[in-house]
């Protein structure tokens, strides 16, 4: 299992949602969506540190702050209400007895999804699921090699994109893929903030989500192959 | 890497394409996207993936059971005299 939480991550600045004006170019590479908002506000910092005291309250309460996005984040990777019910208990159980080694360094909400990343993480481990080395990101295979992306260009993806076609999508990529295109895609981490919980390289961090947009352009130019030629 | 930007080969600009899209850099200015149909088209897509992400997997909030089950695990955890900062072995 990867190690708990580190107290030292640089603070957690997510940008918030991206304008609907915002550039394309912005969109790929500098990701707001769904922003984390579990940061404390002043009040907030007496409830975390009353329950690093041991107070249940200031934990309900805190639970009560967090409780969207971690459950969120667990259904996004798991894809499955029961298992994401179960690890959003464990992220939670595993935060009660670890939270008096929060030491504040880091912004918490960081910390805390840190902790339940890591969490998902050891679940799709048990469950032996292809979780894509990310020591392996920047090595292009043969079959995910820059001359795979090519492809006539009368079949681009423009317009909007099917939502529930695109889940189904991002539901098929291998579990370390999927991890990093959720974190940054969806839920709005910067690569930096992704490689802090994941132990990788930013640049690695950049190569994973590269290939995980590849994967899905694949899928989806499939999927639209077949719908033109029914 | 053979001469400029513009005379990248399409299999060394796409090499270079995590980089510059996670650098935030707008791609679709560099000289070989500007010269080649298909890495614009490319480009394009992996744009629109990127918009569309957007929109995914709304977030949702747990069942209340989810609260009620932290909750007895850890009168169970408190009960065994194990205290927050310690983590159990768990069977």
């Amino acid at each position: 299992m990867p190690n708990s939480p580190s107290p030292t991550q640089a603070p957690s600045r997510i940008p918030s949602n991206r304008s609907a004006d915002t550039p394309s170019a912005a969109a790929m590479g500098q990701s707001t969506n769904n922003v984390p908002s579990g940061s404390l506000n002043p009040g907030d910092a007496d409830v975390l540190a009353r329950a690093q005291a041991g107070d249940h309250q200031a934990f309900a309460q805190l639970y009560s702050v967090h409780k969207r996005r971690i459950y969120s984040l667990c259904l996004r990777m798991l894809g499955n209400v029961a298992e994401a019910e179960d690890l959003t208990q464990e992220a939670f159980l595993q935060l009660h007895r670890k939270i008096a080694t929060f030491r504040g360094d880091s912004a918490f909400s960081t910390w805390l999804h840190r902790l339940s990343v890591n969490v998902v993480l050891m679940q799709l481990r048990k469950k032996g699921l292809s979780l894509v080395s990310l020591d392996e990101a920047m090595e292009p295979t043969p079959e995910e090699g820059p001359g795979r992306s090519f492809g006539s260009p009368d079949l681009v993806l423009t317009g909007a994109i099917d939502r529930l076609a695109l889940e189904r999508a991002v539901a098929e990529l291998p579990a370390g893929y999927r991890l990093i295109f959720i974190l940054h895609d969806v839920e709005g981490f910067e690569h930096n903030e992704i490689a802090s919980m994941l132990d990788c390289s930013i640049g690695n961090s950049k190569s994973q989500l590269h290939k995980a947009r590849l994967k899905l352009r694949d899928t989806l130019r499939t999927q639209k192959r077949r719908e033109e030629r029914s | 890497m053979t001469g400029g930007p513009s005379k990248l080969s399409c299999a060394e600009f796409q090499a270079q394409m995590p980089e510059l899209i996670g650098l935030g850099k707008d791609a679709a200015t560099h000289p070989h996207v500007q010269s080649c149909e298909l890495c614009r088209a490319l480009l394009a897509d992996l744009e629109t993936i990127a918009e569309a992400a957007r929109e995914l997997f709304p977030s949702v909030e747990p069942p209340d059971e989810v609260w009620e089950h932290i909750d007895s695990a850890i009168k169970r955890e408190q009960a065994d005299g194990i205290e927050p900062g310690l983590t159990p072995h768990r069977q």
